[in-house]
């Protein structure tokens, strides 16, 4: 199979889907004429002009409040976020308005759209330019969101967001633009709401997403080597969450660990840790252990992102721990 | 560069008595439908919170006269008024007031969140300024759909403070999108007198920071009310971009229904009642020139009760959701 770049499968996401469909557009800080921060729009405004690939003031709110009031006039908006921190300026716009319209006015017309959050520690970019803030989302109501680790799934859930009728926020990991990997010729297209089950294991469920997917993977070929069989599952999805296939491994497996790059404290962790603790306490024949982030703001000199920082060595500390 | 403040109009004789009649309606139907909304609430029928527009009815029938069904409009909190003018049915938005499976939004929103997509009107909005980003992406659609349309966004004197408006007011200028920003201009933020925690007397000022026009009418006078926003929103049709028109009104009845009112005197409360109210104004105006007879007024008015009362008849009646409905709809 081909390999691209995770930029490239979101390039072609977007190319495919504004092919497919004049309704979709895509606005956002620096991405006609620059092409994105990070590359990920290059070509696109070329190949469909500047209305449809439009650079718009340095105003999120009135990026995603216009993003709403497009798409509930006919269009199916693509809103970049620049950095996923800066959500937190337009926050109204997506916990109160976008995300509770088509439930508030009773069902009237959906709001189809997509919020594109690059997130995640790359470069030092310290406090404000490197958050995982998934978790925040997962407890709104009426959101979807979605968080690929390699290239084929961002393409494929990023053309399955934007056919959702639904606002989905599409997480995007920084640090994995650049990555390569395989990606299906022809439509891809990714459920959302469905984990994936990457690696299978018997003796550990250790379960993640973005870019501590591949950490993951890293941690359970070491852990193999020492006789631990780890089956690893792609979340992809945080909301909704995918019960059904955390559930059944833990049934397989009997132990639980989660790692992401977010801080641990009430991140997407302690809610897959409170489904199995609420719905298969009695599959678990050790605790459930979390990787995380410590309940810090991401720092910016070197040891101390270091310190800070997910890896794989911690992951499989964590899963050694359990045996 | 200041704003224009409106002083030569039209005669009332110069338009046509269906039009003048339809102001009388939309008018006298909105107070009307104030009125038993607050009667209602106050004797306990009416659940959560409630804005009243009396006294400002002239500023959203005077400019959504000049609208088609297809042209959009975004309201706010204080919201039946522009609902209504905008052609809803009457008796799904007071069966939606009264939280009824019938309602609108089917007891889903409630007064603070009514909207009925159906006839243009994209929504009220219970966070203050949470309209001006939407009303802006409408009209975004609308210029990318080549339409001829256009959105437009009312808000109070206290919203001009949010950071929404002057996104939305900088996106709409620079995109030359068909916006209509009508900032009534009500003299009370909420329970502050707007004045003392707004750094210019006229709202409309503020357009000019955006590079368009700010025009300043009466909203208590329908017909400079119609006037003005039909030049702009004709302006706005042309592809000329965005414009604000600033009517200044008073908000009558507190900021919400309850509201003990602590900020103001009875007294000027009263005076503005008496000298100012925008139904009056106009039922003088058009008997002075003998444009209507009382007894075509007295019929219109009373149709209109006729039709708030069937409303209520209705709402009372409807039945509630079923508690299945908890979870119907909040994803497509």
């Amino acid at each position: 199979m081909r390999e691209i770049t995770f930029s490239q499968a979101t390039l072609e996401a977007m190319d495919e889907e504004m092919t497919r469909d004049e309704r979709v557009f895509v606005m956002g800080e620096d991405i006609a004429r620059q092409g994105g921060i990070f590359g990920q729009f290059k070509g696109l405004p070329d190949k469909f002009g500047k209305d449809r690939v439009r650079d718009t003031p340095i105003s999120e709110t009135a990026i995603v409040g216009a993003a709403i009031g497009a798409a509930l006039t006919g269009m199916r908006p693509v809103a970049d976020m620049h950095f996923a921190d800066f959500m937190g300026v337009c926050m109204d716009e997506i916990f109160n308005q976008m995300a509770k319209i088509h439930y508030m006015f009773g069902g009237q017309r959906p709001v189809p759209m997509v919020l594109r959050a690059p997130d995640g520690l790359i470069n030092q970019a310290a406090a404000q330019h490197s958050q995982s803030i998934e978790a925040w989302f997962m407890h709104i109501p009426g959101l979807k969101v979605v968080i690929p680790s390699n290239p084929a799934d961002a393409k494929g859930l990023l053309k399955s967001a934007i056919r959702d009728d639904n606002p989905v926020i599409y997480f995007e990991h920084k640090a994995l633009f650049n990555t390569r990997g395989p990606v299906p010729d022809g439509e891809v297209l990714t459920p959302i709401g469905k984990a994936k089950v990457v690696r299978e294991g018997s003796d550990v469920t250790l379960v993640s997403y973005s870019r501590c997917m591949g950490l993951s993977l890293e941690a359970a070929d070491v852990l193999a080597g020492e006789g631990i069989s780890v089956e690893c599952i792609d979340l992809r999805s945080i909301s909704p969450i995918d019960k059904e296939t955390l559930l059944a491994s833990v049934a397989k497996t009997t132990r639980l660990v989660v790692a992401h790059e977010a801080v641990k404290q009430g991140g997407v962790g302690a809610e897959l840790s409170a489904i199995v603790a609420e719905e298969g306490i009695d599959l678990l024949d050790a605790p459930i252990v979390r990787v995380g982030a410590p309940f810090t703001p991401v720092p910016f000199a070197r040891p101390l992102e270091q310190a800070y920082r997910v890896t794989s060595e911690k992951i499989a500390e964590a899963v050694r721990g359990l045996f | 560069m200041s704003a224009r403040k409106v002083k030569e109009k039209k005669g009332p004789d110069e338009y046509p008595k269906a039009l003048l009649a339809q102001f009388y309606k939309t008018m006298s139907t909105i107070r009307s439908f104030e009125k038993k909304v607050e009667e209602k609430f106050l004797a306990g029928e009416i659940p959560g919170f409630v804005h009243l527009y009396i006294g400002e009815e002239a500023v959203a029938t005077g400019v959504i006269s000049n609208l088609s069904r297809e042209d959009l409009i975004q309201s706010t909190h204080r919201g039946h008024g522009h609902t209504i003018a905008k052609g809803a049915d009457l008796k799904r938005m007071m069966a939606e007031i009264f939280g009824k499976k019938e309602g609108c939004c089917k007891g889903k929103g409630g007064s603070m969140h009514i909207a009925d997509l159906g006839v243009g009107m994209l929504g009220a909005n219970g966070v203050v300024g949470g309209g001006f980003n939407i009303a802006t992406g409408a009209a975004l659609a609308i210029k990318m759909q080549g339409k001829d349309n256009v959105s437009v966004v009312f808000f109070g004197d206290g919203a001009s403070n949010r950071g929404t408006f002057h996104e939305a007011a900088n996106m709409a200028a620079v995109w030359d999108l068909p916006v209509l920003f009508v900032c009534e201009n009500n003299q009370y933020a909420s329970t502050t007198p707007y004045r003392t925690t707004t750094s210019v007397d006229d709202i409309a000022d503020r357009a000019a920071g955006y590079g368009m026009p700010g025009v300043i009418v009466d909203g208590n006078d329908v017909f400079a009310v119609y006037e003005e926003a039909r030049k702009l929103i004709e302006r706005a049709r042309r592809g000329e971009g965005p414009a604000l028109l600033e009517c200044k009104t008073y908000r009558v009845k507190g900021h919400f229904v309850g509201d003990p009112e602590q900020y103001r005197t009875k007294e000027e409360v009263n005076k503005v009642c008496e000298s100012n109210d925008p139904i009056d104004r106009f039922e003088c105006t058009v008997l002075d020139g003998k444009l209507f007879s009382r007894e075509e007024l007295d019929g219109i008015k009373a149709s209109a009760v006729k039709e708030v009362e069937e409303a209520l008849e209705f709402a009372r009646n409807a039945a509630e959701p079923e508690v299945s409905q908890l979870f119907a709809d909040v994803y497509a």
